[in-house]
């Protein structure tokens, strides 16, 4: 094992590129402890006791929302939380309106999800608070990337050698580009496959191996992650139609016999069934969806409390 | 009242000049320029020793420009534009019809001049639209427009999208021996992307803009010159396929010319990622391509396949380049910056000589726009762009005569600037940071 990081240097977290190995395995490994949290029969800890935690979501979320939200108040932060239909975005102050009028109310982190890429980093330029990117655009979205890593990890023990391939459309998938960023800094082999229409330009620079061939992405993989097909994609002409994706790139039980015996399924959701998965395989014993869900929580729990908790004043979890 | 400047190496390479030499201005305009021009008997010439450390060209031009006015005066006016144009060694501009209403008639035409006339700084040439509105489907009336003073058509950042009105416009044009500007950019393929579409973009998640949607209007434009005869002049061209696609067609003969801006040869693509993520002042259209493209430009401005030097200046409101980067607006401020650029990132770095750089600044653009300049010669108007190669410039922003501060620029500490602006014989501008220059200030 390389030298562990003590603690994050930045006071965001922005994206996976941003991180070196050691603060990825460091936020790992505090999620290790945060899940043991979890499972407690009284699932609180006082890390975040007297912190406030905005949760700023300018795009519809169900699941990430409710995941950060629940991490928050595990770790007993103050938490609230501004949706776009009932923020004054719709009487269309800027970005860095509201951002200056959070900040004026001295918050320790804002968790931002938005339809931009590179939201999040205009935020963080004028905001002393931590910023945490709950998804920006087409670009990232480090704490998805951290939980599936994790889970990959409970189940495999390791990232470093394994065989992962990631199906489906690449090119609008920020889930996409935290995952191939934190797999490869972890000495992962990632495969990408989904369309040419999907792919992201220059995406053999990214350092994962490109290929339109399921079968040759999923042969003697150790963890198959389906992306999500929009379906509007659809229209915008990706792809000539539902049926014929899930005919080429469909992940079927066929498909998941060419993959290690082990292997494990994965899928950030929401799941479109039928489309980019076939249900027998979503419910089937080699599926970890809901541990993904599961193990967000930790993950998130483990990012917050490295960003505003750790340290000098506070008990530790 | 005469102006003798004396001592000065005067670089005029459409006279084949590259030397020292004294210039004698009467009546806003050349009278003399010879080796030693002895300043006369009567008194009543003004002598400015400039010494041999500055370079006198002939005023440079600067044909693609955006003054915003009429409609955009928050963002420039065509007085606050003449103002940063003098201030950044241009003494002329040709500003882009894109203003609202569009320059598509006589009138607004009329409009821009006056302002410009009221403003007297540098000359302004307003460029007329193509189609009415630019909106891509009837011809403006250009006969009209040109008795107005328009030099030249374009539908700027609206690319003429039917192949259909590109020959129309060639054809027409043609006939008043003008020339239709073209922004190259087939929007199908461009969508709704905002930067360069490649690596860095995909890293961002930024949507791409791929090269070939340049590519392809390039190559359409030049097909379409070489059939109707009409002089095709492709704007702020960015890729090195579009650029190979030029070279190409001069080789046959076609009447095609292009422009580079500053931006597309000092910047590419990778800046987005560091040392400022998503910096809102690096978006424009078209957009920094990528590394190899900026060293084909820069091959390109060597070896003359690039006419012009055009900085596309696209002065903008802060509030509208600080915001998210998909909703910020294209483009940059580029007339106080070019000659400093280019100076430092081509004359220094021995990719041009100084010869070369007034020919892109200067005799070029005046030649494919027909107008006067482009030479330093007796009888024609007094219009003098006097460099201080060797002056350190630090670039800021927030001193521009410009409007606008959406530069990426700011802080840059470049090798080159300008000593003083001349037009019509009047000392517009003259750089406090170069005492040789002092001496025009004093009327």
């Amino acid at each position: 094992m390389s030298e562990q990081a003590a603690r994050l240097r930045g006071k965001d977290l922005l994206g996976i590129a941003d991180l070196t190995a050691s603060e990825i395995s460091l936020i790992l490994d505090t999620a290790e402890a945060m899940k043991e949290v979890s499972a407690r029969p009284i699932k609180k800890v006082p890390a975040l006791r007297g912190k406030t935690v905005i949760n700023l979501f300018y795009e519809p979320s169900t699941r990430t929302r409710t995941s950060f939200e629940v991490a928050e108040k595990r770790l007993s932060a103050d938490t609230l939380n501004i949706a776009i239909a009932t923020s004054s975005v719709v009487k269309g102050e800027t970005l860095i309106d509201t951002a200056l009028n959070l900040e004026a109310m001295n918050p320790d982190v804002i968790v931002m999800r938005h339809s931009s890429s590179g939201a999040c980093h205009l935020l963080a330029r004028i905001c002393k608070a931590g910023i945490v990117n709950a998804g920006d655009g087409m670009h990232e979205h480090p704490t998805q990337g951290l939980l599936d890593a994790f889970t990959i990890r409970e189940r495999k023990g390791r990232l470093q050698g394994l065989k992962v391939a990631i199906i489906g459309d690449m090119l609008h998938s920020r889930v996409f580009r935290s995952n191939v960023y934190l797999l490869t800094k972890m000495g992962a082999e990632v495969w990408a496959c989904g369309p040419p229409t999907l792919m992201p330009a220059g995406i053999d620079q990214l350092g994962v191996r490109a290929t339109t061939r399921v079968e040759e992405a999923v042969a003697d993989a150790d963890a198959v992650m389906m992306l999500r097909i929009q379906l509007e994609r659809m229209q915008g002409g990706f792809f000539p139609s539902l049926r014929e994706y899930f005919q080429v790139f469909g992940m079927t039980p066929e498909r998941v016999r060419l993959a290690k015996p082990d292997t494990i399924i994965m899928h950030p959701g929401p799941m479109n069934r039928g489309v980019e998965i076939a249900s027998e395989v979503a419910d089937g014993s080699a599926s970890v969806i809901l541990d993904q869900v599961a193990n967000g929580v930790a993950v998130r729990m483990a990012v917050l409390y490295l960003l505003a908790g750790g340290g000098d004043d506070e008990t530790a979890a | 009242m005469r102006l003798l400047l004396k001592g000065a190496r005067v670089v005029d390479p459409a006279s084949g000049v590259d030397g020292a030499r004294d210039i004698l201005i009467e009546g806003g305009r050349i009278a003399l320029v010879d080796h030693e021009i002895p300043p006369g008997e009567t008194g009543d010439t003004r002598v400015v020793e400039l010494g041999p450390a500055l370079v006198v060209c002939p005023g440079f031009i600067d044909m693609h420009v955006h003054l915003r006015e009429p409609g955009y005066e928050h963002k420039e006016t065509v007085a606050t534009g003449a103002a940063a144009a003098v201030a950044g060694g241009f003494t002329a501009v040709a500003c882009m019809p894109n203003t609202n209403p569009v320059n598509d008639s006589a009138s607004v035409t009329r409009f821009i001049l006056k302002q410009a006339a009221e403003a007297s700084l540098a000359r302004v040439y307003p460029i007329g639209a193509v189609s009415k509105g630019s909106d891509g489907k009837e011809l403006a009336e250009m006969a009209d427009m040109r008795d107005a003073g328009c030099v030249a058509f374009s539908d700027d950042g609206r690319p003429v999208a039917t192949a259909l009105l590109m020959r129309r416009a060639l054809e027409y044009a043609g006939m008043l021996g003008m020339p239709v500007i073209d922004h190259c950019e087939d929007k199908t393929l461009a969508g709704e992307g905002v930067a360069h579409e490649g690596f860095n973009a995909s890293q961002l998640g930024l949507r791409g803009i791929p090269s070939a949607a340049e590519d392809v209007m390039v190559e359409r434009d030049i097909v379409l010159a070489a059939m109707t005869g009409g002089h095709a002049h492709i704007a702020h061209l960015s890729t090195a396929g579009a650029l190979r696609a030029v070279r190409g067609a001069k080789a046959r003969g076609v009447r095609v010319t292009c422009e580079v801006a500053p931006h597309h040869f000092t910047l590419s693509d990778e800046r987005l990622l560091a040392p400022l993520a998503y910096d809102t002042n690096l978006k424009m259209n078209p957009p920094l391509r990528q590394a190899s493209d900026r060293g084909a430009l820069v091959e390109g401005l060597r070896d003359g396949t690039v006419d012009v030097i055009a900085t596309d200046h696209a002065p903008h409101h802060a509030d509208d380049k600080k915001v998210e980067f998909d909703r910020a607006s294209f483009g940059i401020v580029g007339l106080e910056t070019a000659v400093s650029l280019s100076l430092d990132r081509l004359v220094h770095a021995g990719i041009v000589s100084l010869g070369r750089m007034v020919e892109l600044l200067s005799a070029n653009p005046a030649r494919i726009l027909g107008v006067p300049g482009g030479r330093i010669a007796a009888g024609d108007a007094a219009d003098l762009t006097i460099l201080a190669p060797d002056l350190t410039v630090t670039v800021a922003a927030a001193s521009f005569r410009s409007k606008a501060r959406n530069t990426p620029y700011d802080g840059w500490q470049l090798r080159g600037g300008v000593a003083a602006t001349v037009v019509g014989g009047r000392t517009l501008f003259v750089n406090p940071g170069v005492p040789q220059a002092a001496g025009l200030g004093r009327a």
